[in-house]
């Protein structure tokens, strides 16, 4: 059991927990993820590692409400539990001083970026942010991405704070104002993170990317988490979740998450009918 | 016309089971076990040899005659402690051992008639005593107490930990999943082997004294190398062979398709069939494929059918002969309406533009020389290609170790198959104080063959901890 220390809602429908979670905290690396299960009928879902603290033994985790088990996630109050949290799990970035780094993110995904942008800055790298949404209320952690970041940037699709458009194009923006990139990193949805890897690759800049692809163990077993890399199939518990984001097929990798639209409508739908009980 | 005492002789009682047309709409066990009745009259069919040849083929050396001799004298309490002398987990051992090809095979009786059901026989008189309540033999004050880390809670590590807890030392399980089992949860369905059995038997092992930590996987959140720092004194590697085997052809990656590990896990370990009240979904088509002629094929065979497939095809790629299945889950497959498709493989899936399967471009195969295995290879009949609908396809051709450890643990030598190489006799690897067994080391095999493998460790371990002491003992004197 592990119980839930405290609990921020960050934007609509996205919420930030902190989990007591002592031999995880003592662990955990960047770019790491744990795997929750938040009851006896729960799936096993994957969620990054936003911050941890050894000292206190805590995890910090940011989620966004989109189906019935981070709707759960989301109902439950401090002092509240979660039955399982099993990690870390996954590859831990590798960091080292590059040089200069872009951290593009966008979405919920800027708090998966979070904690790499933060190591990489403290490896001595130069970081130059670039974080987006679709729109400013959807913004997060955008006073923490600036105290880590040397310059940041910010993008909304609609144009309500920063750049209208897409951090694809302020990345393009920025490199041919003249910026020098050693390294990238791109991390949200598949969509943005394709877009980028596409920049990226027509100036030549090597770019790593962190999949959110669909898990159930998250160990290895089940390979739900398959994705192809330069051809070859790789699973992203086991052999990432970070990879060359100029060789990951994007369009496979969206169509794989796709796979149960429909179960996850049927479920919320029955969630919400009951007020969570599930009772049908 | 009744049979004569001495026809009865040569015939086992056979187990009642559902009936196929109830059971493939439910996921209830299949067989139901024998009967108080049933078990004697079974039991009376022994011939209690003076030089029994059962044993031998028994990877833990169960005594067999012995606890078939209070079965049929009714000393049940007496029968269920001689078996427990030597197997901590009969109830899943009655199930899901292949004694066919073990024990049975052994059996004088079968010389000349059906071999004695021993099997059968173990599964009875554990039920009887998980059902009647599990007695928890006195802890060992043994002097030579040590502390030992056991890596996954599979057949293996379950094992490998009561008996080092029955000889009095401390033993932590470390089990990567949520629940503790492995392939007893994960894997084998719950119409062959009941969840709550494996339960019971894990709760037996954890009465013996065992903490079993869930929620850790060992070479994330601890290295081998840290088990140590944490004072353990040896560990004991049984994780199992997880990573599924995918064939490595265009399209794999299509939505439908799932590895049998992904599958099994879905159903098994997060009760995808009782979606949506368990949050965990499954998708099965109409016509589903299984790939693969073992016994977790057939074990997906059978749940997809539960789910609603109205076709199930086994696609296997040499012939009825070759199938690696138990003939009982090939007949119990064929019982409920499961095709078989021999001589077959798929060499291409084919799908829609949403990227879901809806086809596989298969190849016919003819059977060539025997191979490495001693199975005759099969040989592609070029021009033979043909396309089968499905949409949804089940690879089960095979699981490797999982690689975690291996990779974080300096100096564990492993083979280019990825298993972890160990000394025969004792189950210790190339790292000191580092043991391992079960299918981490054979490569995917059956439950009681990574049982005996764990048996053989716990003694190696045992005898190192007894040496330890001496040594110790030795310095202080």
């Amino acid at each position: 059991m592990y119980e839930v220390l405290e609990k921020l809602e960050l934007a609509p429908k996205i919420k930030l927990i902190e989990i007591k979670a002592p031999e995880i905290a003592k662990k955990a690396k960047a770019g790491q993820f744990v795997i929750l299960r938040m009851d006896e009928k729960g799936e096993r879902i994957p969620l990054t590692l936003v911050e941890w603290n050894p000292e206190k033994g805590m995890i910090t985790i940011i989620f966004q409400e989109v189906g019935v088990s981070t709707l759960k996630l989301g109902a439950l109050e401090i002092g509240e539990v979660i039955l399982d949290v099993a990690g870390p799990l996954g590859n831990p970035s590798d960091i080292e001083n590059f040089g200069s780094v872009a951290v593009v993110c966008g979405g919920v995904g800027t708090a998966a970026a979070y904690p790499i942008a933060k190591a990489l800055k403290e490896a001595g790298n130069k970081v130059i942010s670039i974080v987006g949404a679709r729109t400013e209320e959807l913004l997060i952690l955008e006073d923490e991405m600036k105290k880590i970041s040397d310059e940041m940037f910010i993008s909304t699709d609609d144009g309500s704070k920063g750049h209208k458009g897409f951090v694809s194009d302020v990345l393009k923006m920025l490199i041919e104002k003249g910026y020098h990139f050693d390294l990238a990193y791109a991390i949200g949805p598949p969509v943005m993170m394709r877009a980028t890897a596409n920049v990226t690759k027509s100036y030549s800049i090597k770019t790593i990317v962190s999949l959110n692809s669909i898990m159930v163990d998250g160990m290895g077993m089940c390979g739900a988490c398959r994705v192809t890399v330069g051809g070859e199939t790789k699973f992203a518990c086991l052999d990432g979740p970070e990879f060359d984001a100029h060789i990951v097929n994007f369009d496979e990798l969206i169509k794989r998450l796709r796979a149960y639209l429909s179960e996850e409508k049927q479920a919320i739908e029955l969630y919400e009918k009951c007020g969570g009980c599930k009772c049908g | 016309m009744a049979k004569t005492e001495k026809q009865k002789r040569w015939h086992s009682i056979s187990m009642p089971k559902q009936k196929p047309k109830d059971r493939i709409r439910n996921f209830n066990e299949v067989a139901l076990g024998y009967t108080m009745e049933q078990a004697v009259a079974e039991a009376e069919r022994c011939l209690q040899c003076p030089k029994p040849q059962c044993i031998q083929g028994c990877p833990v050396d169960l005594d067999i005659p012995a606890f078939i001799k209070e079965i049929k004298e009714k000393n049940f309490d007496a029968a269920i402690k001689k078996v427990k002398e030597k197997n901590s987990l009969p109830a899943i051992c009655g199930r899901v051992c292949p004694q066919e090809t073990q024990c049975q095979k052994f059996c004088i009786v079968g010389k000349k008639g059906d071999p004695l059901s021993i099997g059968r026989l173990e599964r009875f008189i554990a039920d009887y005593e998980l059902q009647k309540g599990v007695t928890v033999p006195p802890r060992s004050n043994s002097p030579v107490s040590g502390k030992v880390a056991i890596v996954g809670s599979g057949p293996a590590g379950l094992t490998a930990a009561a008996d080092l807890a029955k000889l009095g030392h401390e033993v932590v399980i470390f089990e990567a999943l949520h629940t503790p089992g492995g392939v007893l949860m994960y894997g084998i369905p719950e119409f062959r082997l009941p969840k709550k059995t494996v339960q019971a038997e894990v709760d037996y092992v954890k009465k013996l004294g065992v903490d079993v930590k869930t929620d850790h996987m060992i070479g994330r959140l601890y290295t081998i190398d840290e088990l140590f720092e944490r004072e353990f004194d040896a560990v004991f590697i049984g994780t199992g062979a997880g990573l599924p085997r995918f064939m490595r052809i265009p399209g794999e990656n299509l939505g439908g398709i799932y590895s049998a590990n992904e599958f099994l896990i879905r159903v098994n370990l997060m009760k995808a069939y009782m979606f949506p009240e368990y949050d965990t979904p499954i998708r099965v088509g109409k016509k589903v494929a299984v790939i693969g002629g073992g016994n977790v094929a057939m074990d997906s065979a059978r749940s997809a059918l539960r789910l609603g497939a109205e076709e199930v095809w086994i696609v296997y790629r040499r012939s009825r002969e070759e199938l690696p299945a138990r003939l009982e889950e090939v007949e119990n497959a064929e019982e409920e309406g499961i095709k078989f498709k021999f001589l077959t493989t798929p060499v291409k899936f084919l799908g829609d533009e949403t990227g879901w399967v809806t086809g596989m471009e298969c190849i016919a195969m003819q059977l060539g020389e025997p191979d490495e295995s001693g199975r005759r290879r099969p040989i592609p009949i070029e021009g033979s290609e043909f396309v089968m609908d499905v949409d949804t396809v089940i690879i089960a051709i095979g699981q490797t170790p999982n690689p975690i450890i291996q990779r974080t643990t300096k100096g564990l030598k492993t083979t280019k198959w990825g298993t972890i190489v160990v000394n025969d006799k004792t189950g210790k690897t190339t790292r000191k104080r580092v043991y391992a067994g079960g299918d981490v080391v054979s490569g995917a095999a059956t439950v009681i063959s990574a049982m005996g493998a764990g048996k053989k460790a716990a003694r190696s371990i045992h005898r190192y901890l007894l040496r330890k002491k001496r040594l110790q003992q030795r310095k202080k004197s």
